[in-house]
């Protein structure tokens, strides 16, 4: 089979699922389909892998006269629908972002639009096929997923309507767009996948249709607009400079030189900065936590907000070495270092998820905008590593919300007890996150040693330096809640559907598998995308992926050493002042009266409350954001 | 002599103490006796301590606690009655909430009476116990099961 | 340049081995010491020993069995870190290494499920991020005099670092107190007979499992005393006196100052990292990059 179809099916097969699944009567049962199409999803992806790891960067002819006419017609009707709603609900703002867009898009397509064939529509490398296993893969997972979760969130939910329907509808229509997103090289397909993305993100994150849901829903529509316009705006600039239309090609644009390609560049750097929720913008992601937790997962932390820092990481040639890209990369930093800060704050684990969501995005985006080869080396690392840990974190926490009803850090004390198979692993989900020798913590290294070769590193390596250590704090006091031993509870972890568990451990499979294989990851796609693209690459050295791979040998074996205790210790009630009761579970205060035993974790809202940072990283980011304006009106002028 | 008696640490308690004894053993514990000569510590913790020295005769409030802080200690480990209230009860032994000596809750190993205690006494009330601990661990070792008796050695 | 392999094993080997022994042998002198500076005589050279080896002949008290494996875990890593140390690893792994041990610390206090633990947990991860940003800029800072992260390479260099890094020597000092459990950063809990809020993070820990905590923390001198070396490996006289030096300031550091509270710690840490450390790192890039490139 040649790739080119493999593209073509994975861009289309999720779109007829998504039809059968909104066509589908209630007599049929849909849960199939999904299924069904989750598998098909998740195997041609794997297939991609094995038959085109090896092939480098192709690009495929795809006639686009009729696509482009069904796609125009696409936007135009989201645009009317959004321009309804937005009417509806009194949000202006939204409302003449998208006048401003949908202008810009008839402005292009009749001025230059309809003259211009691209010769190559489509194209396909290493990275496309990392996007893609974590679109396949991953996104399916969660799609089968969320099954069992709207099950249940609809039974704990009555007064929501049921809008199942739509909602499968849905995902999988984002599943085709991101798809699409990361295989088309003509930048009028990207921004009409990208439009797509946050299309499927507004509706999903307004799904509960409460008034905070429809709030947030706006808010993260309009952010995204705001991105969706300066990319309509890079390909205006780019048809007006070169009619020819050749450069709307992504693979020629990047070559294309600083003075032309730096313009665009920086304005869809700065749609990938929406679209990634970096600073000025976080606030639409960690808004967008209302919605349901597998939307969160799949959207919000391991596909949709990718699609933000893939487009940076294609742009990542163009911006090495500018002082536009030093801007971009810097605001990509402080993001990472305030939101790694904000998230010691927050006690709602999904905002803890996402704040350090955004963060880990500000450091792929710190690595792209000085896009030196190393550092994008580090950047896909760290993306496959986010993608996976965080993920299989988001489902977690959506299976203990739905089985304790609360996604509250200090509701989940004693999770070891209470539903231990769950708590491991979000143990192993967290370690992903911050511990040697798993994924992220790799990545970091990585930065940091490549930071001491790149220009102004020294100020990434310090962000790092402060930012890390920032996470692991609020990382590690959530892991210790979860695994501390409240004594004598019940076991809670049952009804949980087997579909959910299954997702779960592969996902948890995943986190382990892709920390032990890491540097076949690497070698065989990492190494060669950056060798194209930069004629030289980086991995680790070969003595220190042994040392990892030993360790995380260590920390796997380590566990069974409880097991060959020669003596069973004594279990002892912990030290209370001696007024302990029950195990240690309650304690005895004045007056004899018994009260039960609570502990909370350290928040530290004096230094790292939300609102404080959240400020002071707006004005920064925002002035740097102008910099990098300023420093491209000079270039136009 | 094994690690143990070398590094005999300590937890004192005062159990219903008119204070004359606690600051005799306080006193004890200060750099002019300096008793870390002998590895002595004096924690606030009876998971880590050896040695438990209570002041004081046990009433109905301080029964439990008592009881509780000797439960988290790990074995082997002695307790020294200190004053004779700790003893006996003393002459608070007649009031309607004192159960008398603290014997009636825990075994105890050394007795050290005195009104209040002199620190000499205390510390070789310690050195005694220290003995006692010997034994006690020796006991551990050929049964671990088994808990040893109190011994009731008085200075 | 990585070392000889057999030469950094056999580097590691005996790291393992004697580390325990030079480390309960300084926490002695330590002792010593500061019994002598409040006019005591102090304890036996070798009461660490005795500490250790009495929590062997105790009876295993948990709270939960976890604990086990969690202490038991915190002196594995702790080793390993080290061993990468001396064997001549990356310093960035060493310090990786060497927090994760300090996270299974942490999660064996939380794990208890206690109020003092809490409390010492919570602080122990306070303490951690106050540290780890001087450490990460101490390797960085090595990098930039030696151009190599690997100790076997910054030891054999014969550039003064010291010269170098003067900022990010005292910087390294000063999260060294935190590290050592020293007055006035003692906030988790203390090395000695000090107590704070019982004794934080290790209060529900006994008998054995306490030992492990011991030994872990003896291997930690060592590890971290290295680094100390580092800074002066040019010339291994003069860098065993600063060592020795050093140690002695913790000690008279300790003795001379009350224990601050978290806030001031984190702040004056962060601080130290923000400005000696920074500053420092900046004035060499701006000489390495700008002056002579």
């Amino acid at each position: 089979m040649q790739i080119v179809q493999l593209l073509l099916f994975l861009i289309l097969f999720p779109l007829i699922s998504a039809i059968f699944l909104l066509f589908a009567g209630k007599s049929f049962d849909s849960s199939w389909i999904v299924k069904i199409s989750a598998l098909g999803i998740g195997v041609v992806s794997l297939y991609l892998l094995a038959a085109g790891f090896d092939k480098g960067l192709i690009t495929y002819a795809c006639s686009s006269g009729p696509v482009d006419l069904v796609m125009i017609i696409i936007e135009l009707v989201i645009a009317v629908y959004l321009l309804y709603l937005g009417i509806r609900h009194r949000k202006y703002s939204a409302v003449i972002l998208v006048l401003v867009q949908a202008a810009l898009i008839l402005w292009f397509e009749a001025t230059y639009g309809h003259k211009i064939e691209l010769s190559f529509n489509l194209f396909f490398d290493q990275l496309s096929i990392i996007m893609a296993l974590i679109i396949g893969i991953i996104g399916s997972l969660i799609c089968v997923y969320s099954l069992g979760y709207m099950e249940t969130y609809h039974q704990h939910h009555p007064e929501i309507a049921d809008r199942r329907r739509m909602f499968f509808f849905l995902l999988f229509v984002f599943l085709s767009a991101m798809f699409g997103l990361v295989f088309s090289n003509n930048l009028v397909w990207i921004l009409f996948f990208w439009e797509i993305t946050t299309f499927c993100s507004f509706v999903l994150i307004g799904y509960s249709q409460t008034e905070e849901a429809t709030n947030n829903a706006f808010l993260a529509l309009s952010m995204n607009l705001l991105g969706g316009v300066a990319f309509a705006a890079a390909l205006i600039y780019i048809a007006t400079m070169d009619p020819s239309g050749r450069l709307l090609e992504l693979n020629t644009l990047i070559y294309s030189g600083y003075v032309f390609a730096i313009i665009p560049a920086v304005l869809i750097c700065f749609a990938g900065l929406t679209k990634a929720a970096q600073l000025p913008f976080s606030s639409w992601l960690t808004g967008a936590m209302v919605a349901p937790t597998p939307v969160s997962a799949l959207l919000h932390s391991s596909t949709m907000v990718k699609a933000g820092v893939y487009i940076i990481l294609r742009f990542a040639p163009v911006l090495m070495g500018t002082t536009e890209g030093l801007m971009i990369a810097l605001v990509g930093g402080i993001t990472f270092l305030l939101t790694s800060c904000m998230a010691i704050s927050q006690s709602n684990a999904k905002r803890v998820l996402a704040y350090s969501t955004i963060g880990n995005l500000g450091l792929i985006v710190a690595c792209a905008g000085v896009g030196t080869y190393n550092l994008m080396w580090v950047a896909i690392l760290l993306m496959i590593f986010h993608a996976v840990a965080k993920s299989l974190l988001f489902l977690c926490v959506g299976t203990v919300e739905n089985r304790i009803g609360s996604r509250d850090i200090e509701d989940m004390g004693g999770l070891i007890e209470r539903m231990p198979k769950l708590a491991v692993m979000m143990f192993i989900g967290m370690a992903g996150m911050f511990l040697a020798p798993f994924g992220m913590i790799i990545s970091k290294w990585a930065a940091i040693e490549a930071f001491t070769a790149a220009p102004f590193g020294l100020v990434f390596i310090v962000i790092l330096a402060f930012g890390g250590s920032a996470s692991l704090f609020f990382w590690c006091k959530w892991m210790g809640k979860i695994l501390s031993v409240m004594r004598h509870q019940e076991n809670v972890e049952t009804g949980i559907r087997p579909e959910k568990w299954a997702v779960l451990y592969i996902l948890t499979g995943l986190v382990v598998i892709v920390a032990l294989i890491f540097p076949l990851i690497s070698s065989a796609l990492i190494e060669p995308f950056v060798m194209q693209i930069y004629g030289e690459t980086t991995r680790l050295a070969q003595a220190n992926i042994t040392i990892m791979l030993l360790m995380l040998g260590l920390l796997i074996i380590m566990p069974f050493s409880m097991l060959f205790t020669r003596k069973a210790p004594r279990i002892a009630p912990p030290y209370m002042g001696g007024m302990s009761t029950e195990g240690g579970m309650k304690y005895t205060g004045s007056m004899g009266v018994s009260h039960d035993l609570v502990l909370s974790n350290y928040y530290l809202k004096n230094y790292f409350g939300e609102e404080r940072l959240f400020m002071a990283g707006t004005l920064v980011c925002w002035g740097l954001i102008l910099i990098a304006f300023i420093m491209i009106a000079g270039v136009i002028l | 002599m094994t690690y143990l008696a070398k590094s005999p640490w300590i937890i004192h308690y005062d159990a219903s103490s008119c204070n004359g004894c606690d600051i005799e053993v306080l006193a004890a514990l200060t750099p002019v006796y300096d008793v870390e000569r002998f590895g002595i510590v004096n924690t606030g913790n009876p998971k880590h301590a050896d040695v438990f020295l209570v002041t004081g005769s046990v009433n109905d409030k301080n029964r439990e606690i008592l009881k509780n802080t000797y439960d988290q200690m790990a074995d082997p480990k002695v307790v020294v009655a200190i004053g004779i209230c700790a003893a006996s009860g003393g002459i608070f032994r007649e009031c309607y909430n004192v159960m008398g000596g603290i014997d009636k809750v825990i075994p105890v190993d050394v007795f050290v009476p005195g009104c209040a205690a002199r620190p000499e006494a205390i510390i070789d009330g310690v050195v005694k116990a220290l003995g006692i601990l010997e034994a006690k661990r020796q006991a551990m070792n050929d049964r671990p099961a088994a808990a040893a008796k109190p011994a009731g050695d008085s200075v | 340049m990585i070392p000889e392999p057999y030469a950094s094993i056999i580097n590691a080997i005996i790291y393992l081995l004697l580390a325990p022994v030079a480390g309960g042998l300084i926490a002695g002198i330590d002792r010593k010491v500061t019994a002598r500076m409040q006019g005591r005589v102090g304890p036996p050279l070798l009461q660490p020993f005795y500490d250790v080896g009495k929590f062997f002949e105790k009876e295993n008290l948990v709270v939960t069995t976890t604990q086990n494996f969690y202490a038991l875990s915190y002196l594995v890593f702790m080793a390993v870190a080290g061993a990468l140390f001396f064997s001549g690893g990356d310093m960035l792994l060493v310090i990786f290494a060497f927090t994760l041990s300090h996270i299974f610390l942490v999660l064996g206090a939380y794990a208890a499920f206690s109020p003092y633990s809490h409390i010492g947990a919570e602080r122990e991860l306070i303490q951690i991020i106050a540290y780890e940003p001087m450490i990460i800029i101490t390797a960085v800072g090595m990098y930039m005099v030696t151009k190599s992260f690997y100790v076997g390479s910054i030891v054999q260099s014969t550039t003064p670092i010291i010269l170098y890094l003067p900022g990010v020597f005292i910087g390294y000092l000063i999260v060294l107190t935190i590290k050592l459990r020293k007055s006035p950063f003692d906030l988790s809990t203390s090395h000695h007979a000090h107590q704070e809020i019982v004794k934080g993070v290790t209060t529900d820990f006994a008998g054995p499992n306490l030992g492990r905590i011991e030994i872990a923390h003896w291997y930690e001198y060592v590890f971290l005393l290295g680094v100390v070396y580092l800074f002066f490996a040019w010339n291994p006289l003069i860098a065993i006196a600063a060592i020795i030096i050093a140690y002695f300031l913790e000690i008279l550091v300790d003795n001379t100052t009350s224990r601050v509270k978290w806030q001031m710690t984190l702040r004056s840490a962060w601080l130290v990292a923000g400005t000696l450390g920074v500053i420092n790192l900046g004035v060499l890039y701006y000489l390495r990059m700008v002056v002579v490139p």
